[in-house]
Parts: C-alpha cells; structure tokens; sequence
C-alpha cells in the first residue's frame, strides 16, 4: 500500500479513490453480470444490455421526478421495468433467431442498442438531468470521507449478488438454468424449458441493469444519455472476468473499477503522456493486455475443440 | 482405357450440333470467373459506365455531394462486408480505421503536402497495418470477441484523436483542404477536360466512384480467390475449414486488415470530400452505421455493400433535407422550436436501427438478396419455385 503512495498523494487520497472505485466498480459488476448471464444461458453477446442500463436509469428519474415517488420504491419500478423490457426483446426478437449464426445475432443486438439508445434521447432529451436520490451526503469514516451514494451502491450490489448466487445455488428454477448453461440437450431431455430459462435469463439481465443504471447516474446531474456508453465498459470487465463466469464478472467489475479511479487519481500527474481524460478509455487497454496475457479471463472456462 | 476427367468434361464442352443452349449456362471454370458474363451483365456494366459519366453533368451539385458521400462510405461498406460477410467476424471498429485514413490523409496530405497518389494509398497501406496488429489480439479466441475489442478500439481511438494534437488537431480538429486534388493534369477540386471545366462536385464524384470501381472489383477479385474461398470456409464452420488446412489466423487476420485498409481509405475519401475533421464523427455510432449499410445492401455481396451505402447515407441525406416533408414532419422537430418527437439525427438513427432488426429478422441477406431472388425467378422461368 505504502508504494502507492508517491509524491503528494496522501494515504487519505488513497484509500477515498479506493473506496470510490470499489463504488464504480460495483456498477460495473452489475452491468457485467447482466451480460455473463445471458451470454451463459443463450450464448448471445448482448450489446443492447448498455441500453437496458440507460433505460432504467431515466425510468427511476420518471418515477421520481414526474410521477413523485419515492426514490427507492421508483428503484424498484425500475427494475421491474427492465425486466420486462429484457423479456419483451427476447419474446419479440432474439427467440426468432435461435440457431442463427453468432454474429447475426451480435449485430442484432447492436441494432436494438442504436434503436434504445435514441429512443431515449428523444424522449427525455439530451440535456444531463437529476435523477433525484436522496444520497446525497458524505460522511467520514475514521478520517476518509465517503459518499453515501458509494456505500449504498455497494450496499446494494452485495445485496444483488448475494441474492443472486443463493438463487442459483438454492432454487430449482437456478438450478434449471445452471443445467441449461452446461448442457442444453441434456436439460431438456431432463424436461427443463430451454425457453422459460432464456426468458428469465433475459429477465435478470433487465432487472441488474436498471439498478446499475440508477447507481451510474445517481448523484448531481449525472443522469445523461452517454451513461449508456459508460456501461459499456462493463465489457471489458467480462472479458476479464471470464466471459461466462459470474463470479469473474463481479470480481471484473470491481477490479475496472479500480483501475479506472486509481489512473484517475495518477493521471494528470504520472500518466500526463496519455493525455486528459485517459481513466474513460484505461479499461479498454487494460482488456487488451488481459487478452494478450490470459484470453480467457480470470475465471473463464478455457475452451476445449473437438473435432 | 482409363476416362480421364478432361474427356468427361470434354463432353459437356462439346455444344450439341442443333444449336446453342437458349441460356448462359457456366460449363467450365473459367466461365464460372468471368466477372461480367452474357450480354445483360455487359449491358448491365455499359448502364453503369454511362451512369458513371452522365450523371455530373444531370444533378444538381447539392445531390452530386450526396452521391459522392454516398461513394465514400461504400468504400468503407465494402471493406466490413469483406470481414463480416465474407469471414463472419462483426466489427465495431470501423469508425476507428475511417479515422486512421481521414487523419492520415490530413497529416500526409495536407501538412506535408504529398501528392494524391501518395497519401491515398499509404492511407490505406496505414489502416491495413494497424488492423494487421491489432487483428491477432482479437483473434486469439473463437466467437465474436473480435466485436468486443474493436469496440474498445472505437474508445481507444476518440481518446486518441482528442490527445494526439499536433496531428489531430485535439477537439476542434483538422482541415483537409490544403491536400492535393490532383492526377497529372487532371485536378478533381476543379477539372477542365478538353477545354470543358467542371465544378468541384463533379470532379469530386468522378474521383470518388472510379476509386468505388477500383474497391470493388479489387475485392470481387479478392473473395473469388483462393483466399475468398478460404474466407467463406472460416466464416461457414472454422473447424471444419481448418481440419482441411485454411489457417484460421492467417485469413481472419488477412480479412481483418483489408477490411481496415478499406475502411481507411474511405476516411481517407471522407476529408477529401468534406475537407474538415473532428474527432467526434469517429464515434460508436458511425460504426454501427457501418453494420447497417452492409445488413440493409446485402451481407456477402460486393454489389450489396454499396448498395447500402447508396441507400443509408442517401436516405439519411434525403431525410435531414427533407425534414418539413408532410410524412416527416409530424415526427421530426427540424429545429428546436419545431414540434415533433425526434430530431434528425435521432429520427435516422432509429430508423437505421430498426432497418438492422427488421432485415436480419425477416430478410438476412438484405437487398441484394430481394434481386438474386427476382434475378433467378426469371431465369429459371417456367420452372421458378
């Protein structure tokens, strides 16, 4: 810890951007499990999850703002509102194209992003707004201070993931769906519903990604349709992760998030070389050298060819 | 006697002695290469000459900007469908590569003041060197991880062309217009042809589709290669290619860096034709542009590639002029005080991305499909089912 500690950056420094970018790299962490699920269950690489993260981000700030409702019950209406979407797009969509080529498949959903993404600019408009949550303070803890949005981000992704893992883990329908990742053929001649597994796959994604969009875009005006576009760093995080790990995801997320807020704090100082603003791209080098060094992430299953 | 496979075929050459065959059938291989085989596809390609000569002199200039355009991204429309589907592999990184050519042909160009036919193709030469590094990386892993790291090229490459200044320019960007227009006495910023002159637009629209022809038949060429072929295998089942002896990492690679090469050059065309530069036309958005132009045209044929760049860039042209026309306007907000749900920009990308979902759901091979389809009715009549 104490090598980090260079020229006038205080311990203080330190562990604030460590706290913050464990914060951010929760968001990540959700985002990127919305993504490893659906990859896991339906082998689709899912663009249009960044969009889902836009989506249920300017949904809590409608419920908020327009129809009054408090900000954590709007947290929920938005959840539910990203499940559905995610369901409709698989019903109205993605179940057609079962058996297509994979990137047939990933240009769809890059379509449905172009389509989202705009939709949601013409309806709320451009300009960044406030998405109206009441975390607005920072408290210390010992001598560090804190935002209350970042702890309650964690607080609510520990939760989220906590949930998530004991679903998969304890109920049959996670079961079913664990069985499905590993062998589809084998489930459903087990009599486990290839289709009701996609469905609820699709579902979670929704639900995840509208509660990271409501993290990102919590705080003073933060909520503008580039958050979309910021989600997207959740890919690098599943890449090093492991594409279909969930556990990678989680441990991905946190580590871009890292990263992302520590280049922040080094930048203007040590990386100067890189020019302004290099914590937005430094994910995407860091998933270039995990490609170069580690193809398959940290937990990714290597893959196996037979011929 | 052992029949060999020329006899066999010898026989099949041989026109029956009451005639010809009513139709073109390809009887050897040579026919099967022939790029512009029967009297249609000859006067098909004389249509196209003519088209190609007349139509500067026919439209307006503000229209001729809208072809030219047209022709500069179906250059880069013709390097994807090279990647995408010739070799299967989806790319986001084409905003990127436009960029390296756009940029490239700004410093070469304009700065140094090279000549046309110098900066173009090293332009191109430089997008096919930079896709021929970063191609491995992405290609390391089967499946679409190539979609995933060029789209951290995309991000990559705004940083990039924000920072980099003393080349890009930063933010406000870079001007194009000192780069030279000129071939031998020919100058395309203002040609005079046998004591004739013509307007910038229209030399411009002449330099821009010959460069089209050169693209396309380049790449016609490439896919009916051996390399093509092999491309075509990757694309169908890698595993099955590679078990008969096509080197994945070679053609994958290979496809990659040509698709950026051309990618380039269509960046390249792009500062020629609208002499200004900044980084924020290289975005996200341009590459899915890109992907949409190639879904809507045709995925896999050359024709279709920029038959969707005539239709993307002209459509979205057509629109963002046409914006009070009484099917839009209810839509549309032309400017801020108008009413109407969308803006231009978001009318036409919402519009593109529906044409993405619509086509793959309903007509996956795009346009061209529609006229392979009609094309093959006709010559099959009265047996067409």
């Amino acid at each position: 810890m104490t090598a980090l500690l260079l020229a006038d950056i205080t311990s203080t420094d330190l562990m604030r951007t460590l706290v913050s970018g464990l914060a951010l790299g929760c968001k990540y962490a959700l985002v990127a499990l919305g993504f490893v699920i659906v990859f896991k269950a339906t082998g689709v690489i899912n663009f249009a999850q960044a969009s889902f993260v836009l989506v249920g981000g300017y949904i809590t700030f409608n419920a908020t703002n327009t129809w009054g409702l408090n900000f954590y019950l709007a947290l929920v209406v938005a959840m539910l509102a990203g499940a559905v979407l995610g369901m409709l797009i698989e019903a109205l969509i993605l179940r057609k194209m079962i058996g297509e080529a994979p990137f047939t498949l990933v240009m769809v959903t890059i379509g449905i992003l172009f389509i989202l993404d705009n939709v949601v600019t013409a309806i709320w408009g451009p300009d960044p707004k406030n998405l109206g949550d009441p975390w607005t303070g920072v408290r210390m803890v010992g001598d560090v201070p804190v935002a209350d949005k970042d702890i309650w981000t964690i607080a609510f992704t520990a939760l989220v993931v906590a949930g998530f893992f004991a679903f998969f883990r304890y109920s049959t329908l996670g079961l079913a769906m664990r069985a499905t990742a590993m062998d589809q053929e084998a489930a459903m001649a087990q009599g486990i519903s290839a289709r009701r597994v996609y469905r609820v796959s699709w579902a979670i994604a929704g639900l995840v990604a509208a509660l990271a969009g409501a993290a990102l875009s919590a705080g003073s005006v933060a909520l503008h349709p580039g958050v979309g576009l910021i989600a997207l760093v959740a890919f690098p995080a599943m890449i090093l992760g492991g594409l279909d790990s969930p556990l990678g995801a989680v441990v991905g997320g946190i580590i871009i998030g890292l990263v992302q807020q520590l280049t922040s704090l080094y930048g203007p100082e040590y990386l100067e070389w890189f020019g302004n603003g290099f914590e937005l791209v430094s994910p995407y080098l860091v998933m270039i050298v995990i490609l170069l060094v580690r193809p398959y992430g940290l937990f990714g299953t290597k893959e196996v060819r037979r011929v | 006697m052992a029949t060999t496979f020329a006899d066999l075929t010898a026989v099949v050459r041989r026109r029956p002695s009451g005639g010809t065959p009513h139709r073109n059938l390809t009887l050897d291989h040579a026919q099967d290469l022939t790029l512009f085989r029967g009297p249609w596809r000859k006067l098909g390609l004389l249509l196209l000459v003519l088209a190609y000569l007349g139509a500067p002199a026919y439209f307006a200039s503000s229209t001729l900007l809208t072809l030219t355009l047209c022709g500069v991204y179906a250059v880069g429309a013709i390097g994807l469908n090279l990647l995408t589907g010739y070799a299967g592999q989806v790319s986001l990184g084409h905003a990127f590569f436009f960029g390296v050519g756009g940029y490239a042909t700004a410093y070469l160009g304009a700065e140094q003041g090279w000549p046309l036919l110098a900066y173009l193709p090293a332009s191109a030469l430089l997008g096919f060197v930079v896709g021929a590094v970063v191609g491995p990386f992405a290609l390391r892993l089967r499946g679409n991880y190539l979609v995933i790291v060029t789209l951290g090229l995309v991000f990559l490459g705004e940083h990039l062309w924000k920072s980099w200044e003393s080349v890009t320019g930063g933010g406000t960007g870079t001007s194009v217009k000192a780069a030279a227009t000129t071939i031998g006495t020919w100058d395309f910023k203002d040609l005079t042809v046998y004591g004739v002159s013509y307007e910038t637009e229209q030399s411009m629209f002449w330099l821009v589709w010959a460069i089209v022809a050169i693209v396309a038949v380049l790449a016609k060429n490439l896919v009916r290669s051996r390399a093509g072929r092999a491309m075509q295998a990757v694309r169908d089942r890698d595993l099955s290619a590679e078990v008969i002896g096509v080197n994945l990492a070679r053609y994958k690679t290979g496809a990659f860096a040509w698709s950026s090469a051309f990618a380039a050059l269509s960046g390249a065309l792009y500062g020629l034709v609208t002499e200004r530069l900044d980084p924020s036309i290289f975005n996200l958005f341009l590459s899915i542009t890109f992907v949409a132009m190639i879904i809507i045209g045709g995925v896999g044929t050359v024709f279709g590639s920029v038959l969707g760049a005539l239709l993307v860039m002209g459509g979205q042209r057509f629109i963002s002029q046409n914006s009070d026309l009484v099917i839009f306007d209810p839509l549309i907000a032309s400017s801020p005080t108008d009413s109407g749900w969308f803006s231009i920009g978001e009318f036409n990308n919402i519009l593109f991305g529906l044409f993405i979902v619509l086509f793959l759901l309903f007509e996956p091979r795009g346009l061209a499909a529609l006229w392979l389809r009609a094309k093959t009715w006709f010559l099959t009549w009265p047996f067409s089912y």
